[in-house]
């Protein structure tokens, strides 16, 4: 199998930091703010490995640092320490040693990420193909035509009614924006799409469909995808292997069937229980 | 400042050109930087200016940090020689730089402060134009933060400004931005190249004179240097297209004055109620005017 990422030893610090951080922090401690000096260990010695087609579940409570995780490796924030390499066509990407133009670079082009909060996802000042379009352009594409049937194209396939492309996003249901931002993030068929807490908010019919659309488009385009969620029936019908975090830190990996069905962590084997 | 340095000053205790030595000198330093970076908005400490900011005090300064004494200077505003901002500013380059010739003829000044418009008459070598700006920044409208503006120049991130026009065809069919058309200079800097007509844009391109910018209650200097490319924004199916002056039966509309088929026109209403072209070059309208040939062929 073809590896698209690896993360090895990502550790995230908001605050000063203290050298007794890492040792007074994670859940051993129960916390993940250090006693010493308050800094918030987010992330620490997260460390996996992604293949090409396959989708990772990052699974915890609120404030686990899962989240933290896929905005270090999407640039939109940037990590204490660690290393992450992407695995390109041609090239391997070594994340944090880019330069500011690389990285947006790279963000643009071979990259994709979906919010929970669609705000952050979509410019609400433009319409929902001018959304793509502004994906495009970035990837370098300045053909007006081919850029609107590339939209079009793209919202049918999210199923978002065409006729409705030139509308603002505003306009439109969490359902249909959440496509939208899908369809943004597809415009330039990126190996590797993250999707932070997708179908958080929605209603469970709702729901159930886009989780279709993120499991065709993966059968079809065979995306590596980590997905991010609280949400233990998104893991199981998306994931096929599993990362449980807590305060920062990862507790238990391996498959998902596994993880559910055999819990060995006693938090995972808590989360587990309460969930069913 | 060191106290004990005594500024040069001519007789009315002002130094030539209003402007102290070291300010003009620090405006020649900006335009120098702007000159090595085509399109880069370069920052400068503009001065206070005997007149509201927002009436040329950028053009302004630059012109006062270049006129010499061998200058001939011509002020155009919205291409016409006479309207108030042109003749008090020239007023005030007369007053201040004792010795400077002024002009109304494009083809004899050396420096051309402009306001609104290029000149008709191709520029050369030997000339430089300076242009007037009251927003310098063309990423202003869609990002409000300074300092993220400046991030997006440098990566050359000008993706939501094709946005902008790619929302512009789909409602109105066509790029609707009448003046301070998005022009990128020497494949990098986009900028705004003040409010001049798209008519215009096509000048900057390759100009043989020197094309300065000043914006002088944003601070900022930039400039097209001669012979730089200087493309509009477009895309490739989409190009960039200047004003239409075709009539309803689509032939060319030419000015009521003289005649020119061949010129920027403005929309005048005539006594009777009537619309009337006309020459927005009011040199250039003279000049073919003054023409032998233009006698006879009336």
């Amino acid at each position: 199998m073809k590896k698209i990422l690896e993360v090895r030893n990502l550790t995230k610090i908001h605050g000063r930091g203290c050298p007794q951080c890492i040792d007074s922090t994670g859940p051993e401690a129960d916390t993940n703010i250090c006693p010493h000096c308050g800094s918030v260990v987010a992330a620490h010695g997260v460390s996996f490995d992604l293949h090409a087609g396959e989708i990772l579940g990052i699974m915890g409570e609120s404030g686990s640092g899962k989240s933290t995780v896929v905005k270090t490796l999407y640039f939109d924030d940037a990590p204490s320490a660690g290393e992450a390499i992407v695995f390109d066509e041609a090239r391997q990407w070594n994340l944090f040693s880019l330069n500011a133009a690389e990285q947006r670079w790279l963000r643009n082009h071979r990259l994709g990420m979906v919010y929970q909060n669609p705000h952050l996802g979509l410019n609400f000042n433009v319409s929902a193909g001018g959304n793509i379009a502004e994906r495009l352009l970035m990837s370098d594409l300045s053909h007006y035509g081919e850029i609107r049937e590339r939209a079009r194209r793209l919202l049918e396939r999210t199923e978002v009614l065409p006729e409705r492309m030139d509308e603002s996003p505003k306009k439109f249901s969490g359902g249909m924006q959440q496509r939208v931002q899908i369809a943004k993030a597809l415009a330039t068929q990126p190996p590797l799409l993250y999707l932070d807490e997708v179908t958080t908010g929605l209603d469970l019919s709702v729901q159930a469909r886009i989780l279709d659309l993120i499991l065709e488009i993966q059968q079809e385009l065979n995306t590596a995808m980590i997905v991010v969620t609280h949400d233990l029936g998104v893991i199981r019908l998306l994931a096929g292997r599993t990362i449980v975090m807590k305060y920062g830190r990862i507790i238990e990996s391996g498959l998902t069937d596994q993880i559910l069905e055999d819990p060995q962590h006693a938090y995972t084997q808590r989360l587990v229980a309460s969930a069913l | 400042m060191n106290p004990n340095y005594e500024l040069p000053l001519d007789e009315a205790d002002y130094s030539f050109g209003f402007l102290d030595e070291f300010a003009k000198r620090e405006v020649r330093r900006t335009i120098l930087k702007a000159i090595a970076i085509p399109g880069y908005q370069t920052p400068y400490a503009s001065r206070e200016m005997p007149m509201g900011r927002g009436f040329g005090t950028g053009g302004l300064q630059l012109t006062l940090s270049l006129i010499g004494q061998d200058d001939t200077l011509k002020v155009i505003d919205q291409g016409s020689d006479d309207s108030v901002n042109a003749v008090n500013l020239r007023h005030f380059v007369e007053l201040t730089c004792p010795g400077v010739d002024t002009t109304e003829r494009t083809s004899e000044a050396t420096l051309i402060q402009s306001r609104h418009r290029i000149p008709e008459v191709e520029l050369s070598e030997s000339q430089v134009l300076i242009l007037q700006v009251p927003y310098p920044d063309p990423l202003v409208v869609i990002e409000p933060s300074e300092a993220k503006r400046k991030v997006m120049h440098g990566e050359g991130d000008y993706s939501r400004l094709l946005t902008k026009l790619y929302e512009d065809i789909v409602q109105f069919d066509e790029i609707t931005i009448s003046h301070r058309y998005p022009t990128r200079i020497n494949g990098h800097y986009v900028i705004d190249p003040s409010p001049i007509p798209r008519y215009d844009i096509p000048r900057l391109h390759r100009s043989k004179a020197l094309v300065l910018l000043g914006a002088g209650r944003e601070k900022k200097i930039y400039a097209v240097p001669p012979y730089t490319v200087a493309a509009p924004l477009a895309f490739d199916d989409v190009p960039f297209r200047t004003e239409d002056f075709s009539d309803e039966h689509g032939a060319r509309r030419t000015c009521g004055r003289c005649g020119a088929d061949d010129s920027f026109l403005d929309e005048l209403i005539a006594d009777d109620g009537s619309k009337v072209w006309q020459c927005s070059d009011s040199d250039y309208c003279n000049q073919r005017l003054a023409e032998p040939s233009h006698e006879v062929s009336a």
